[in-house]
Parts: structure tokens; sequence; C-alpha cells
């Protein structure tokens, strides 16, 4: 294939969705990087692997890239003994901290990267050790490491005082530390320390047989326990050539717009909450609830963790199942549309909401902002509708759009996708295909590679496995706040501290699916 | 306004709808009430620290605070500091770059100071393990009067782990 004038020699991945994957020279990497990167592409994920073994292979950096034609898994080996690639900073500037990873769990290091301060390691592994190379003991600890400063970047001048927040928050949150540099009421810059949530995930998934390995994915951000166990079973089914029935794959789809809907009932109550306006949570989290109950009662997990399997799901929708999904969504429906009344005519509400923590659609586009948050500034893509896989491509979904980029217009995107999804769910139960709802995978025997990529309700995530034989060789798990994250830092800059809440609520960020 | 005033009336008192407990069950909230006002005379305040989880926990703790739990109507209340907390609720398989900073709160919080520990994870790292990045259970930070299992616990059982946890704070004093 001719890729923007490089002849690739590209690989399909079996996969529902387009993928491509390709093996390069180190003088391309940088050049393919750029000719995505003009061709209106996106950096989704960059990672390493530890492909050594004996004498022969090697450690490899591999970036993947979303085109409009589909998504590009550029794989670069890095000969022998070389042990740098180039950064690709300059070009995707979300590629930055995805780098400091790769140096600390693989001792990589992104030649001409500015930013070298370590992000994972936080002084609970010695320097020189690396976690994910092959020669690591997964069981190994370090007690006597001891936790090593970080340099924070200081802002100088009259008037200016730093805010440190954080690791433990002050709310019911995860935990990642916030240093804000203020003159007044003012944030002037703000830098995240993040990596608190770090438990070693990729590392454990090298010790677990490839079918086990869907409840752990199901567990790197458990708001998105649906989208990543689904990535990680189209990433081994595509690996093994195995395929999940037509019913199941609706079945999917249903949890994966229940999960959309679950996340954004219960943010549009912080929201409000963060806004001095505690009616909203109340009533938002009541329909959550409510949503979370006919979850249990269907699938017998409120989240539906562990639902979908390789080769299928673990669940199925009867006729009297179908109608009450479809009665709970009309109700949820009229509830939201009332909520969604009360919210817009809310001057107070409005006050706090609209300006606030703005990114601009050129903003956007510069730091590749991804998901909801990317469609709330004018860079809306979403892999439901723009590379549509099935049931995606039969149900036609509409993709929901705002360009001032400001807390209201997430909320709008929120809105507006639960609304969206509400439809989806309908036709999904009323127009279920007959069938199987499993398909046992074939074994597996040689070596595989496959990779999954699902549209979260926060954004893109993406699961690139490796297995060998019966085993997982490299299991990498990407979320969409890595990509999100350092457009908050933008995102709060000149506003007031007290709308940071607010601000970091509207986009939701996961620090789990982040630190792994 | 008044759109807000008709929504409140119209949605009435959620608490006290039947699905908010087993109807095996019923009556246990009324009887945790009564334990937490017996064993702590006033209002029970709890600090919650996330020590790594995947937030699946989180979002039961969220949950246990809407409005069918009433947690608030027991008089048990999360709080923003651990400086203003009786309890500490510990979530996630201890997370190593989170030991030091969980180890602080707990040495913040006033004593006689409980710890409740939320999800299977927190007891032994369940399914992230123990490894070079997790210590395989918080218990090894700080010391766990409690450990509610789940994956994550529903709400209802995180709610009988915290009275289970006061009661057994209560005996330790007792002793
Ligand atoms: S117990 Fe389960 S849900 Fe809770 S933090 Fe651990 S893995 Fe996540």
């Amino acid at each position: 294939m001719d890729f923007g004038g490089l002849a690739l020699d590209l690989t399909q991945l079996d996969a529902p969705l387009p993928i491509w994957r390709v093996s390069s020279r180190a003088e391309d990497w940088s050049e393919t990087a750029l000719l995505v990167a003009e061709s209106g592409g996106r950096l989704v994920s960059l990672w390493a692997s530890d492909r050594r073994q004996g004498a022969s292979g090697s450690f490899t950096v591999s970036a993947a890239y979303a085109t409009s034609s589909g998504l590009l898994c550029f794989e670069l080996p890095l000969d022998g003994a070389h042990m740098s690639y180039p950064s690709l900073a300059g070009i995707f500037p979300c590629a930055l901290r995805m780098q400091r990873a790769i140096a600390d769990l693989h001792g990589l290091v992104a030649e001409g990267a500015e930013d070298t301060r370590p992000w994972f390691n936080h002084g609970a592994w010695p320097e020189d050790r690396f976690p994910l190379r092959r020669d690591f003991d997964g069981a190994e600890s370090f007690p006597a490491c001891q936790v090593r400063d970080y340099l924070f970047v200081r802002v100088a001048g009259d008037g200016v005082h730093e805010i440190p927040v954080g690791p433990v928050h002050a709310g019911i949150i995860e935990p990642g530390h916030f240093r804000f540099s203020v003159v007044g009421e003012k944030v002037l810059r703000l830098e995240e320390r993040l990596g608190y949530t770090h438990k070693g995930i990729e590392k454990r998934f090298e010790s677990l047989p490839a079918q086990a390995g869907y409840r752990l994915a199901g567990r790197v951000s458990g708001d998105a326990t649906v989208a990543y166990a689904w990535a990680y079973c189209m990433a081994l089914e595509g690996a093994v050539g195995g395929n999940a029935p037509e019913r199941a794959r609706w079945l999917r789809a249903m949890l994966l717009e229940r999960e959309r809907i679950a996340n954004h009932l219960g943010d549009l109550g912080a929201l409000g909450n963060d806004a001095a306006f505690a009616f909203g949570l109340t009533h938002f989290m009541r329909l959550k609830e409510d949503w979370l109950r006919l979850n249990k009662r269907l699938f017998g997990h409120r989240f539906a963790m562990d639902r979908i399997v390789p080769g299928g799901v673990a669940l199925d929708v009867d006729a009297p199942g179908a109608a009450w999904v479809v009665e709970q969504c009309d109700a949820v429906e009229r509830e939201v549309r009332t909520l969604r009344r009360i919210y817009d005519d809310h001057a107070g509400l409005q006050d706090r909401f609209v300006t606030t923590g703005r990114v601009t659609p050129a903003l956007a586009k510069e730091l590749g902002l991804t998901g909801l948050a990317g469609r709330a500034s004018g860079f809306g893509h979403d892999l439901r509708a723009d590379l549509p896989m099935s049931p995606y491509a039969e149900l036609q979904v509409r993709k929901a759009s705002h360009s001032n980029g400001d807390v209201a217009a997430r909320v709008f995107v929120r809105f507006e996708e639960i609304l969206e999804s509400l439809r989806l769910i309908r036709e999904i139960v009323t127009a279920l295909p007959p069938g199987e709802v499993l398909a046992p995978l074939p074994s597996l025997e040689e070596d595989g590679f496959g990779i999954g990529w699902v549209e979260s309700w926060r954004g893109e995530v993406l699961v690139a496995l490796e297995t060998e034989g019966e085993r997982i060789r490299r299991c990498h798990c990407h979320d969409p706040s890595w990509q999100n994250w350092p457009v908050l830092e933008h995102a709060v800059m000149g506003n007031i501290v007290p709308d940071f809440p607010l601000i970091n609520k509207s986009f939701n960020l996961s620090y789990s699916g982040h630190d792994l | 306004m008044w759109k807000t005033l008709i929504q409140i009336v119209k949605v009435g008192l959620p608490a006290e709808a039947p699905p908010v407990l087993p109807a095996a069950d019923a009556g246990e909230a009324r009887r945790i009430e009564a334990e937490v006002l017996a064993v702590l005379g006033r209002a029970l305040t709890i600090r919650e620290v996330d020590a790594g989880s995947c937030n699946g926990c989180e979002l039961e703790v969220h949950a246990v605070n809407n409005v069918y739990y009433n947690l608030e109507g027991y008089g048990i209340k999360f709080v923003a500091s651990p400086r203003h907390a009786d309890m500490l609720l510990v979530t996630g398989p201890g997370a190593r770059n989170m030991a030091v900073a969980l180890k602080r709160t707990y040495d913040a919080t006033p004593a006689p100071k409980l710890v409740l520990a939320v999800g299977d994870c927190t007891r032994d790292g369940g399914i992230f393990g123990e490894t070079y990045a997790s210590a395989g259970g918080v218990g090894g930070i700080v010391p766990v009067d409690r450990f509610v299992s789940g994956c994550p616990p529903e709400p209802i059982e995180i709610l009988r782990g915290i009275l289970a946890a006061v009661k057994a704070g209560q005996q330790r004093r007792d002793v």
C-alpha cells in the first residue's frame, strides 16, 4: 500500500476494523509520523516490547496512528545494542509522557525529548531495573527503595505561589498530584504528576494464560471495564483467528452503550454538585443506581465486569429482559430530558459552566485531544461513526459535537450521547440477531498478534496483544486519558482555582487506566 | 426554580423505596442506624483513600452515597480530611507508589482510628497480586480492622462492612 508517498509493506490484521501493521526502518520512523500528522491523523498509542529471544529478536517500539482509512501500527525494531529511538513528541506532543513511561518500564530512551524525568518510577524500584524486560521477574520487589524527589517546574514572579494538591484528594477520587502556580485566585500553570496507582498491570499480564487476560483487562480502569474487556477480546480473537458470533457482537455493543450512559449520568450529577447544585447529584445518581441495578438483574454484575469473554459474551437477553431494557430506557430518557431543562435554565449553573475550562478547536487538534472532550472542542472523532464495525455500521451512530470546548460544551456532549446511546440500546435489544452468544476460540499454537480498538465512553481504548503459545508475551493497554491529561493542564490556565474540580470532572480522566 | 421543585416533589423520597435492600434483609437499614448510634453515640466520619484501585471500588463507594442507601440518614458521612475522620476506607492492592501517602494519611487521622479495606484487592492484591509495584494488599501498610470482599463489593456490602468495622473497633477498645 502506498501511504502518503511512502511505499509500506502493510499487513492487514484480522480485526473487525481496518487495522494495518508494518515493521519498518529507523529512517522512516519520524517521516511516517510527520506524514500522518500532515494528513490529519493522530497518535493513538506508543509502547515498547521486549522481543529478544536469546541472541535473536530485539526491543521494538510501536506507534499506533489513527488515519482516515484505519489504524496503522508502525513497528520499529531496534538493532542490537541500540537502546534509543527518535522522539515523536515534536510531532505529537502527547507522545512525551508515553516515552517517559517506556523509559521507566523498558529502559529505552527517546532521542531528542525535552523532558526525561521518570514518570511511573517514583522510587519503588531501582532506576537501573526495567520491569517490562523479559529478564525482570514479576514477583521481585524492592522494599528498601525510597521515594525519590520530583522536580516540578517552578513559576517565578511577584506574588506567585504554589498550591500542592494530592495524591490523596478531598473527594472520593483516584490519587494524583496537582501542582498549581497561582497569583491570587488565578491559575498561571498546572503541573500534573501521575503514576501513583501504578500497580504493574502490564507485567502481570505476562503471568497469565491468554484466555484469562480479559479479566485483568477489565480492571485497567473499572469505569471502562466493558470497553477494555471488549478491546482485549478483539485483540485475542484477531491473534488466534477466531470470531465472536453476531449476537454476541450486538450484546457487546449494548453493554458498551450501557457503560457510556452509566458514566455520563454519574458525571452530570457530579458536575452539578461541583457547581453547588446538589440537586443534580442526587437525581442523576438515583438514575445511575436504577441503571446499575438492572445490570445486576440481567447480567449478574452492576458494571457487567467479566461478561465479555474471548469468543463472545457470558450473558444473554431474553424477551422479558429486552422489554425491561426498553422500558427503563424510556423512563430514563424522560427524566434526563427534564433534568437537562433544569440544568439549561439554571442561571447559577450556566454561569459556572459557560466559558470555563476552555480548549479551543485549534489547541485540541494540536494536542490530540480525544474522546468526548475532543468532540466538545470541534475535534470530533468517534470510532463508532468513523470506522463502524458491526453492529454500529447498521445502527448509524450520530456523532455528538460542539465547538466551544468549555465545561458547558462537555456537558452538552454528554447529554447528547446519553440520548443517542438510549436509542442505540433500544434498537439493539429489539433487533438482536438470533444464534449463539459464544463460539470457543481455536487453540493458540503459534505466536500471535492482535489489536483491539474500542470507543469507550471516555474515548478510544486500545489493547495490543502478543501471544506465545497459550501465554501472553506482552499486553499493552492504552487509555484515552494519556492524550487528555496534558490538555487539562492547558484547560485550567487563566481560570480560578475553585473552578478546577469542575473542569477536571467535565473531562473525568482515568488515573488507573493511565498509571497501569 | 419551579421545575426543580416539581422534580423534587415528583421523585419523592427514594430512600424509602423497597428495592433498597433485599426482602430478606428488610429492616437491616434501621438496625445499622441504631447500631451506629449505639456504638458511637454520634455520627461516623469516613475519609476514603484509593491505594491503587482500578476505580471500580470508587464507583461503589460513590453509589453508597446515593439517596437509596440513605447514608447520612444513619449518621455516616464522608469527609474531606483525615483529620476529621473516625475511619479510613481504603481501596486498591496497595500500589507501592501510594504507600507513603497512605501511611501519612493514617498518621494524620486522630485515634482511635478504624480502617476498613474495601474490595478483594485490598486483602492480597487480588487480581493484581504482589509485584514490584503492588504491595499485595493494604494490610502491610496500615493495620486493617475489617475487609469487605467483592470486586467491587456492592454498596450494601460496603455499608455492612462499615458497621462491622465500627463494632470490631469497639471490641478492640473494650479489651
Ligand atoms: S477489588 Fe476489584 S473493583 Fe475493587 S479496585 Fe480491586 S480490582 Fe477494582
